[in-house]
């Protein structure tokens, strides 16, 4: 199997699916000449020119606005937003009208479109750019919420979210661009809704997402060391949630702690712990755990940013909590 | 009245093409068109002060020459969206009054099956794309089927109407950059109406005529009479001319004016009767009337005639809503994700999600 970075994949799977389907078109801003911020629209202007592969001013609501209205009249846009925490000025677009004119409707329109973009914490980039939003999203009947962790999902989950006729958010991790992973060649796409058990293990059950499942393995490789065995889900689709997953886990290893990099009031692991108390109650040997970020802003300096992030330290030592 | 001629544009050539002259029938049809908007309007006002309707309801009174005009102008294949004031639109684009009516009862035979209501009649058969309830939310929207039709080379065109307080929305200004630059099939068409809720435009907004907004992104704009219906389908046919054969998008302004509150739920205390009283002297059907009776296209009894039908039209629509079922419960799971062709159904799970 080829070793590709999770940007190459990504490139791949742009390129792949903007081959297969004419109706397939990347707008965003310098995605086009400049090859991308991140550079996963390289090459792809040279390849399909510019008429499917479009530079934006800076407008992110009047570009989202407009590829959702493509959308409804057949295109099949993917929208690239340089970071997901600069889709906030186009949250209403995104909200009010891709996740909702299908209902509205009462089903007469399809939004078959992608959003995609860098986002996570951990660069110093300060408060403005730090943003890890898959629940503000997630909050939104009507969306698809997918944050891949490794090269494979993320190409075979981006293939499968251009050939969704929904709208779908994809946010990609700005810390991952560069991660080396085996990816299968061809068209190989993954199922948008499964989480993946990354790490067998018996003694708790770590569930994350994302750079989070990073974190998770490396304290499981450590924790290894002390005689603790960890099983790690990468969730992969945040949501539709893969509960099923969840709960094959928990009933093996009757213990959970949540990773991930929200922050605390109303993150996804919140909505994971409600449900395995609701429907695992009896399976559990002690209360569900939860490492997010910490409730502040980002901060900029680099050893408090680390310190709210969570840190490999604080998910180990949840660890030990939980099996305490 | 407002000044409403002459056109101002901003240095770009008009479309050869002229307005094709109208058969007698086909003004009747017009007169016919906006009457049916009145007549359907004045019974879903009675339906909402019998409680009937709720939520909120923007009456189109006094602007129905807008919408008969300009989408008299276009193709059948021709894309239109507006915002939340959609009653108008949705008629003259053919969407059964029947189903306006439903819709606006929350049946399941409504236009978006109960679950748009007033703001948000959606007709895609009639290339109907609503029904937008977001101030100026609709304008990217309108800009991206233009971007799509002249994507796929359809050689159609789009109609983004919006109120004269949407125009203070930056998506609205977002999206007109992007049409000036990528050069869109797309007419923008302000419904001046001089009020945003209870703000004058005066109030709200700076630079007059509101036309001006063009001027930054080199973009064509046209001014016309919102109360003379003849004027709007003339100023629209140029921009649609300019839109179709060119590529090219313009900036209308069409001046108007409603009688009712903004909504059926304003007590209307910032405008005196008389300012509406005073403008009722130019309503915009009574004065195609007298034109038509001028112009000799039509007698008296034959409009009085039409009244009838109209106004029978509008009770048979009041009387279906009243009498069609309310949705089945389980259709609030229904409509949310478009069925899956290309990737395995990946939320069977739905209904379970809690
Ligand atoms: C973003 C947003 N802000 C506020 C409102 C509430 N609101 C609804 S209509 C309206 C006035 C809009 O006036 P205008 O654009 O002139 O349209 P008109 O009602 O006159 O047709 C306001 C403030 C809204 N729906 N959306
Ligand atoms: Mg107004």
């Amino acid at each position: 199997m080829p070793t590709l970075t999770y940007r190459e994949a990504l490139n791949e799977a742009l390129s792949e699916e903007m081959e297969r389907d004419d109706r397939v078109m990347l707008m965003g801003e310098e995605v086009a000449e400049y090859d991308g911020a991140y550079k996963v629209s390289k090459g792809l202007l040279k390849k399909f020119g510019p008429k499917r592969i479009i530079d934006t001013p800076i407008s992110e609501a009047g570009f989202t606005g407009l590829a959702i209205g493509a959308a409804m009249y057949g295109l099949r846009p993917v929208v690239e937003f340089m970071t997901w925490s600069f889709s906030l000025v186009a949250y209403d677009q995104i909200i009010n009208n891709a996740a909702q004119i299908r209902y509205m409707s009462g089903g007469q329109f399809s939004i078959p479109i992608v959003f995609r973009g860098s986002s996570g914490g951990g660069l110093q980039v300060g408060a403005t750019h730090s943003h890890t939003p898959e629940n503000w999203y997630a909050n939104v009947p009507g969306l698809t919420v997918i944050t891949p962790s490794f090269p494979d999902d993320a190409k075979g989950l981006l293939k499968a979210a251009i050939r969704s006729n929904n709208p779908v958010c994809f946010l990609e991790n700005e810390k991952l661009y560069g991660y080396k992973d085996e990816v299968p060649e061809g068209d190989v796409l993954v199922e948008i809704g499964k989480a993946k058990v990354r790490r067998e293990g018996s003694d708790i059950t770590i569930v994350s997402n994302s750079g989070s499942t990073h974190r998770a393995l490396n304290a499981a490789k450590q924790l290894e060391a002390e005689g603790i065995s960890c099983e790690v889900i990468d969730l992969r689709t945040i949501k539709p949630l893969d509960f099923a997953t969840i709960a094959e886990s928990v009933a093996k290893t009757n213990r959970v702690l949540i990773v991930e990099e929200n922050k605390p009031f109303a993150g996804w692991g919140a909505q994971v712990a409600y449900q395995v108390q609701r429907e695992l109650f009896d399976d559990l040997d002690a209360p569900v755990h939860r490492v997010t970020s910490i409730d502040v802003p980002q901060p900029y300096n680099g050893r408090l940013e680390q310190a709210v992030l969570p840190n490999e330290e604080r998910v180990i030592a949840a660890v030990k909590e939980v099996l305490a | 009245m407002p000044a409403a001629d002459p056109a101002v544009k901003n240095g770009k050539t008009n479309a050869s093409s002229r307005l094709p002259n109208l058969q007698p029938q086909e003004k009747i049809n017009l007169f016919r068109q906006m009457l049916l908007i009145r007549r359907f309007e004045e019974k879903a006002k009675q339906a909402f002060t019998q409680t009937k309707i709720k939520g909120f309801c923007h009456l189109y009174n006094g602007q129905e020459a807008v919408a008969v005009g300009t989408i008299s102008v276009l193709n059948e294949d021709d894309a239109v969206i507006t915002a939340y004031r959609d009653h108008g639109h949705a008629l003259v684009r053919g969407t059964d009054p029947n189903a306006c009516m439903a819709e606006l009862f929350g049946k399941i035979t409504g236009c978006s099956r109960g679950k748009g209501g007033s703001m948000h009649f959606f007709d895609a058969k009639r290339h109907f794309y609503g029904g937008h309830g977001i101030v100026g939310g609709q304008i990217p929207l309108g800009t991206g089927l233009a971007f799509a039709q002249k994507y796929l080379g359809t050689n159609r065109v789009t109609l983004a109407y919006m109120g004269d307080g949407a125009i203070n929305q930056g998506g609205v200004h977002e999206a007109m950059n992007l049409a000036a630059l990528w050069k869109l099939p797309v007419v923008y068409i302000i419904e001046n109406n001089e009020y945003s809720m209870g703000t004058s435009i005066a109030r709200s907004s700076a630079g007059d005529p509101l036309t001006k907004r063009a001027g930054a992104f080199d973009m064509a704009a046209i001014q016309a009479n919102g109360m003379d219906i003849d004027d709007v389908r003339a100023k629209t046919f140029e921009a649609v001319s300019l839109a179709r054969t060119e590529s090219q998008p313009t900036l209308m302004e069409i001046r108007t004016y409603r009688y009712f509150g903004h909504s059926m739920s304003d007590p209307g205390n910032y405008r005196s009767k008389d300012e509406i009283e005073q403008r009722r002297q130019s309503d915009p059907i009574e004065l195609y009337k007298t034109r038509l009776l001028e112009q000799k296209v039509v007698t008296e009894e034959a409009l009085n005639a039409i009244d009838e039908e109209v106004s029978a039209q509008a009770q048979a629509a009041y009387d279906f809503a009243d009498q069609s079922p309310e949705p089945e419960l389980e259709t609030i799971y229904e409509d949310i994700f478009a069925p899956e062709d290309q990737i395995p159904e990946f939320r069977p799970d739905l209904r379970e999600q809690k």
